[in-house]
């Protein structure tokens, strides 16, 4: 993985120096909130319902073990013993304190990790597929290039007070785990007819109140035009993005207004222009930068799965979270494997000190001392020998980080709803909770099958309510919560948003709502093998809302 | 009120004409996008340096055949939120290699000082005199950087090349 | 209906209540209740002195019903503020 070098380092001190003479400023008096807002939320700063809340990046998912041990120690040292893994493959804490914040991000830098532009009107934590340099279907490692935005985006001088924040996402294999189609700028690499890696190149994606797919802007960008090409298209947002009107602020209002013919002419007039200056990428720094992302010295191993089917035979238990829990590794005799934090006992993507502690130690034991955060709030470790897999899931199991639930109804993305946002209208977690509680029973949850299951506690979507097969939108009426549900949505390479049901339900309905979608799904499926969304897709809303609401 | 420029504190030669109704007969004169292209003779006959604001929504491309002209160009800045001048200000540096003054006005923050410097602006008109101290501070904040503009500053990837 | 007036500390972002000796409180219990309107739009005028710009954010008036269980703000949202989240910290 990205190691910081003396130039990473000496940012980062110069960083977190700046905020620390910031903080004295607004403590003193010297600045007014109104100043220091934007200040703090560039370094990740919220103010929420109960305290200020800050979210540390962890870019492209990407973590070591000992980043994990001092995330685990900031957890118990300036906030409440646990942490929360977001959307974006940030990590969140709820109960920080604003004169703590400079020896916090010192600790921090220590680890090489921050918060800078992890909040503001400016390009975010560029994202990736958890699976990056593991999975047996990458066709290209995206981290690389990650690492590569990551640098030219972070305190970018042109593109810091954009009309709107900017997020980009990256992957490199066919099966889209990254959500590449919901992002201001998703790239897709892959190969060539002459077998060369290259973009296709996605713009004005989005979810929030006015869900948008992205569209392509171009089918082909050399790898070495990627920085010229993203800086041309952050240009034309930046002049033309509007500004009177926070909610038609994103990409994708203009691309949307533009028409994404006209954009691409305006990007490519820009495009021209600074093409072959210093943005240009020579295969020198490509390389480069590739050489952190070497692959883990591999052992010569013999296939192990059979050995691992036979225990299942011996253990149901074990059988169900290898079936949903595990995926393909390239190298033979190695497995990737998926820590599940959507145990009904902790809110969706939370996890404790001691678990974090823990988790690196099983790191530094089973998966070369590195891990990934992936989008759906789970962990996954990309490296394991087949051999070490039962012993694993064993320590895991012990640990809560076993349920075996990955892509399954309970492995819900929720956002952290009224219990914490300041701008949310209806809770989150306890629907969560809730759903989990009801789903609890295993049989159950492996004969419902693949689905996700997303919620939302406001129209703000980082519960990604639009895009989940069942998605449900806390809203309030009156004093009281309601819930929305939308089914259908997918955030993978078939992205599409999910369709109204109709009026919501309150509190003490939503369970059984999600209850009669998937009886009604188990009715209405060909056969075992047809998921929720195919079914969904073939047989269209009304059964699902005749089963909701009766027939009308 | 004061002016830094190229980082130190300057006497400031321009008188501010962009909301007189009558232009000076004499002195350096900073004029509206509106008066330079309703006065455009009657400005190029003055014996003075010229300067012109754009506003935010004013592309430079409105002036792009007559920068000649002028020996500032002045960016506004109606809000520290609105950023669409730092896009100016790298048209008018890199694409229109534009040489002489780009000065920020309007809602500009200290913080906002060195990203300033790295697009190309290169004078500031502040509020209050006693903020000075801070700016020389601030302009100190970073000594190295990810992105190559042409600031003249080295990108960390020229430094990692030695 | 009483109000009263609801705020995050500046220092570590916890919420407050206005009391009425003009510090402010952790408890809802101990913050002043304003019983009419201009008891109300006075003590948001303290709530936003200068002094207080540099203690508390965004000070702003809540309404209050008063119960055998205690101060209960109207609205869910403030509820929530007052007594914290409705599921339990995992940490």
């Amino acid at each position: 993985m990205y190691r910081y070098d003396e130039f990473d380092h000496t940012f980062m001190a110069e960083r977190v120096a700046q905020f620390a003479r910031q903080v004295a400023r607004r403590m003193s008096g010297e600045m007014t909130e109104e100043q220091f807002r934007p200040l703090r939320l560039m370094n990740g700063l919220y103010l929420q319902l109960h305290a200020y809340m800050l979210r540390v990046n962890v870019p492209y998912g990407s973590l070591s073990s000992a980043q994990l041990r001092g995330l685990a120690e900031i957890a118990r040292k300036y906030d409440r013993n646990y942490g929360h893994f977001t959307t974006r493959q940030n990590i969140q804490y709820n109960w920080i304190k604003l004169d703590e914040m400079p020896a916090l991000l010192g600790d921090l830098a220590k680890i090489e990790m921050h918060g800078i532009q992890s909040s503001g009107n400016c390009i975010r934590n560029t994202t990736s597929d958890q699976y990056a340099g593991a999975s047996a279907d990458e066709i290209e490692d995206p981290r690389v290039y990650c690492e590569i935005i990551r640098q030219w985006s972070t305190l970018h001088p042109e593109f810091s007070y954009l009309p709107r924040k900017f997020k980009i996402a990256v992957t490199g294999a066919p099966k889209d785990r990254a959500a590449v189609a919901l992002h201001d700028i998703g790239l897709r690499l892959y190969h060539n007819a002459e077998g060369k890696a290259g973009f296709e190149v996605l713009v004005g994606g989005g979810q929030g109140r006015t869900p948008v797919i992205a569209k392509t802007i171009r089918k082909w960008l050399e790898p070495e035009d990627m920085l010229s090409y993203l800086e041309a298209i952050l240009r034309v947002y930046n002049l033309w993005g509007r500004r009177d009107n926070k909610y038609k602020a994103r990409i994708k209002i203009l691309v949307n207004a533009t028409g994404i013919d006209e954009f691409r002419n305006q990007v490519d007039s820009e495009w021209d222009k600074i093409k072959d200056t210093k943005l240009q990428l020579d295969a020198q720094e490509i390389e480069r930068i590739r050489a952190y992302f070497a692959s883990p010295a591999y052992e010569t191993l013999p296939d192990y799965s059979a050995e691992l089917i036979a225990h299942g035979e011996q253990n149901t238990a074990f059988k169900e979270w290898l079936k949903s829990n595990t995926a393909a590794h390239k190298i033979t005799g190695y497995l990737i494997v998926n820590l599940s934090l959507k145990s009904p006992k902790q809110p969706p993507g939370d996890i404790t000190s001691e678990q974090m502690l823990a988790t690196a130690d099983l790191a530094d034991h089973y998966n070369f001392g590195e891990l990934r955060v992936n989008h759906r709030q789970n962990l996954t470790f990309t490296d394991v020998r087949q051999i070490d897999v039962y012993e694993l899931w064993q320590k895991l199991a012990a640990l809560d980080l076993a349920t075996p639930n990955i892509g399954k109804v309970s492995d819900i993305i929720a956002c952290p709803g009224l219990d914490y946002c300041a701008l949310a209208n209806a809770r989150s977690i306890p629907i969560a909770e809730r759903i989990q509680q009801r789903f609890e029973d295993i049989d159950r949850l492996h004969d419902v099958g693949e689905l996700s299951l997303n919620i939302s506690g406001c129209m703000n979507a980082c519960g990604h309510h639009h895009v989940g097969n069942i998605g449900i939108l806390g809203v309030e009426k009156k004093g009281q919560e309601y819930y929305q549900f939308t089914l259908g949505g997918s955030s993978t390479e078939d992205a599409a948003l999910g369709d109204r049901t109709g009026p919501g339900f309150s509190t003490d309905e939503v369970v059984n709502a999600v209850d009669r979608i998937l009886n009604t799904y188990i009715e209405q499926r060909d056969d075992i093998e047809e998921t929720f969304l195919e079914t969904y897709r073939r047989v269209g809303m009304a059964p699902f809302k005749e089963a909701l609401y009766g027939a009308n | 009120m004061a002016l830094i420029k190229d980082g130190v504190e300057a006497k400031d030669s321009f008188v501010n004409a962009c909301h007189l109704d009558t232009l000076p007969a004499s002195g350096d004169i900073i004029v509206s996008l509106d008066q330079w292209n309703d006065h455009r003779d009657a400005l190029l006959a003055r014996d003075a340096q010229l300067g012109v604001t754009l506003k935010s929504d004013q592309h430079p491309d409105s002036i792009a055949d007559d920068l000649q002209h002028f020996a500032l160009v002045a960016l506004e800045f109606p809000a520290f939120t609105d950023g669409r001048a730092y896009s100016y200000a790298r048209i008018l540096r890199d694409q229109y290699s534009f040489a002489k003054e780009l000065r920020a006005v309007g809602d500009v923050l200290l913080e906002q000082l060195l990203y300033m410097n790295r697009v190309g602006i290169n004078a500031f008109d502040i509020v209050g005199d006693n903020d000075l101290e801070q700016w020389k501070v601030a302009a100190a904040d970073y000594t190295v950087w990810y992105q190559p503009t042409n600031d003249g500053r080295t990108s960390i990837r020229d430094l990692r090349r030695g | 209906m009483p109000h009263m007036v609801i705020a995050n500390t500046l220092r570590d972002g916890r919420v407050v209540f206005l009391s009425h000796d003009g510090s402010w409180a952790a408890a809802i219990a101990d913050g002043e209740l304003a019983q009419n309107e201009t008891a109300a739009s006075r003590l948001l005028a303290d709530s936003k002195s200068s002094a207080n710009s540099n203690v508390v954010i965004d000070p702003q008036l809540i309404e209050v019903n008063e119960t055998d269980h205690g101060r209960q703000p109207t609205a869910y949202r403030e509820y929530i503020r007052a007594y914290g989240p409705s599921v339990r910290n995992p940490g």
